[in-house]
């Protein structure tokens, strides 16, 4: 049977585990009593409820509803000295459980310490800008935006910001293939050439580790050359001395004159 | 209005006039003053900037995406790529979240040396900012004087290395390699004489009339404001505001090192080029207490940790069981617990942090770089608004941003 491949995650995945193998966390902590943290999470408890909250090295982290996102904040800018919000972004979790995780990393410049705002969106739900309360959103929000499609409310100028603006996926999402999707590869071709162009030119080639042995503007030959832009019949190609190494180096399945001499 | 078809191109540097006459303009993408590939429209009404929006993305390679397609040792270079004028921070600040999430002790010299080099790279893109600052606004001399200070201090990288601009000179838990021999005496050379250097620079530019009127009151920033807009580094100790990582939340070994932090409340250009200046002080002055720590140290480069950094060579090819875990380590890759870190440095541009999320797996299932010069190029839609556009380029080379770290 046909190895299955999951289209939900598309992202390198490890070739072998063992499979009796369990990862190791990393250790969370309890919040100590009296401690800076604890007084935070108490501040915010008072406004929102709180789903989670645990040290983990060195850092906050609380987990609050999504609804609640602007209002945390502001409780931690105002009364707990966060004047900060020095990263935000997203996780994506649509594989898993069909939700991102939106997470705000928060500095308190008196006091040196840090805590992580994390919510949970279900996908094609909206998220609250936070630009009223830190205006480096207004970057962070419309990245989030570029590179996983969540929408952002009451964002001033929420559009892409690192792809064109006409662009069509989010890169930074699992199902979208490193080397770009399908839109991707005909992007340029378009751009350039025009849609008409397309037989003609072919679609760009995204994967930088390729190589065509019959293309031959592209790349050299070793051992029998071409002319450049030569045309190879495929057919009736001459026979080589150096084997072309295509999947695997050594052949073992037709016989190698190196392996016969050594037998 | 152009209209745009097959036979008449769309000439991106026209101005089209409007009613209300205002011009728009294109400052970039490709501009010598622009950094690398920021292209920013001005509204402009004579010559003041009425509105400014600056468009990024010209330089995006997807480094995010290709963290997630790449075990752990494999991204490290890949970084490099982020502020290449000063690589080995971002080396670092990668290798120091991944440690963090690890829960690795680096080996004292290692620390000793990865210090120094962070120390090095803060003097290498310092004087890269200063000699393209002073070039943006007029001055061509200091430019040449500041590169020919900072050619040794590539040069003295590149005996580290072999690199000089893409270093990737830290490792996962350590360093690769030991100083070379003569080094420390080369660096104590460039780090005395570094001062003096600094003083050229100074008595060309800090009472310089035509310097003094292009960068006082020009791109003021409040501290409300640079705290609101993410400024880190200079940008925020420009206006007033006491935050070095490297004190606040001390790193490698700049809790035993004695240095200071100078903050400027000025606020303005002039200000943060003071701060430029100092800063160039006080990292010749780290380096020169780091030279007799060296000494004291043993001679172990990399951390001890079997699951997730190979053995030694001498090890690997001695002994069978450290061959099989690096042969394992180099296929598959490390895997790091389950969980989710966030390590804050101070690069020369200001707080570089790494957030990695990992599930156990050897690719991070999500890393995000927070660069400081991306949200240093947000400010400038506000700072712009108001001046003059002769300040624009003043205004942009005093914020240093590096492209290959807003677009990543």
């Amino acid at each position: 049977m046909r190895k299955y491949t999951p289209k939900d995650n598309v992202q390198a995945k490890s070739y072998y585990t063992d499979r009796f193998w369990v990862a190791p966390r990393v250790p969370s902590e309890a919040i100590e009593e009296g401690s800076h943290f604890d007084r935070v999470v108490m501040a915010v408890a008072d406004k929102v409820t709180i789903e989670e909250a645990f040290v983990q090295i060195g850092q906050l982290r609380i987990v609050v509803k999504a609804k609640d996102n602007f209002e945390t904040l502001q409780v931690l800018r105002d009364t707990c000295g966060y004047k900060m919000c020095s990263e935000l972004s997203a996780v994506d979790y649509l594989a898993k459980d069909g939700e991102f995780e939106v997470f705000y990393q928060m500095l308190n410049l008196d006091e040196a310490k840090r805590v992580r705002v994390v919510c949970r969106i279900k996908e094609g739900e909206a998220i609250e800008s936070i630009v009223p309360l830190f205006k480096m959103a207004n970057f962070a929000e419309r990245e989030m935006f570029d590179m996983f499609g969540i929408k952002v409310n009451n964002h001033p100028y929420l559009k892409r910001i690192l792809m064109p603006d006409d662009w069509e996926g989010h890169p930074l999402l699992k199902t979208y293939p490193v080397e770009g999707d399908e839109f991707a590869s005909w992007y340029e071709v378009d751009k350039i050439f025009g849609k008409e162009y397309r037989d003609i030119v072919g679609p760009e080639n995204r994967d930088p580790a390729r190589v065509d042995r019959y293309d031959s503007q592209r790349f050299s030959r070793v051992g029998y050359e071409v002319p450049f832009g030569a045309e190879i019949d495929k057919e009736n190609e001459k026979e080589n001395p150096i084997k072309y190494s295509e999947t695997f180096l050594v052949d073992y399945n037709t016989g190698s004159k190196v392996l016969e001499k050594r037998k | 209005m152009q209209v745009k078809n097959k036979l008449t191109p769309f000439f991106e540097n026209l101005n089209f006039e409007r009613d209300d006459n205002t011009m728009v303009i294109n400052f970039g993408p490709q501009h010598p003053s622009a950094h690398g590939q920021l292209r920013l429209v001005l509204e402009l009404d004579g010559e003041l900037v009425v509105k400014a929006y600056p468009d990024i993305g010209y330089l995006h390679r997807g480094i995010e995406k290709m963290a997630e397609n790449m075990t752990y040792n494999e991204f490290l270079p890949t970084t490099d790529r982020l502020d290449y004028i000063a690589s080995t921070s971002n080396n670092y600040a990668y290798a120091l979240s991944v440690e963090r999430l690890i829960g690795l002790e680096v080996p004292r010299r290692a620390q000793v040396i990865r210090t120094m080099l962070l120390e090095l790279n803060r003097i290498i893109s310092h004087l890269f900012f200063v000699a393209t600052h002073a070039l943006d606004v007029g001055a061509m001399s200091v430019f040449l004087y500041a590169f020919r200070e900072r050619e040794y201090a590539m040069d003295l990288m590149e005996d580290y290395c072999g690199a000089r601009l893409t270093h990737s000179a830290v490792r996962i838990g350590g360093v690769p390699l030991d100083l070379p021999e003569g080094w420390l005496g080369d660096l104590a050379a460039f780090a005395a004489k570094m001062p003096e250097e600094i003083q050229t620079y100074e008595d060309l530019l800090t009472e310089n009339r035509i310097w003094k009127m292009r960068l006082e009151d020009v791109g003021v920033i409040s501290a409300e404001e640079a705290m609101s807009w993410g400024c880190t580094g200079p940008m925020l100790r420009g206006s007033g505001v006491k935050y070095d990582i490297r004190k606040e939340e001390p790193y490698e070994l700049y809790e035993e090192l004695d240095f200071d932090i100078p903050v400027s409340d000025r606020c303005d250009s002039y200000g943060r080029y003071l701060l430029y200046m100092e800063e160039m002080r006080q990292s010749a002055r780290i380096l020169q207490q780091l030279i007799p720590m060296y000494g004291k140290t043993e001679p172990q480069l990399m951390a001890h940790a079997p699951q997730y950094i190979s053995a030694p060579k001498e090890e690997i090819m001695t002994q069978n069981y450290a061959l099989m875990q690096h042969f394992v380590l180099v296929t598959q890759g490390m895997r790091p617990p389950v969980g989710e870190v966030y390590a804050p440095t101070e690069s020369p541009k200001g707080e570089l942090g790494f957030y990695i999320k990992s599930e156990g797996e050897p690719y991070a299932y999500r890393l995000k770089c927070r660069a400081p010069s991306f949200f240093h190029t947000g400010l400038l839609q506000e700072i712009l608004v108001g001046t003059y556009i002769a300040d624009v380029v003043t205004i942009i080379g005093s914020t240093n941003i590096v492209f290959g770290e807003v677009d990543r």
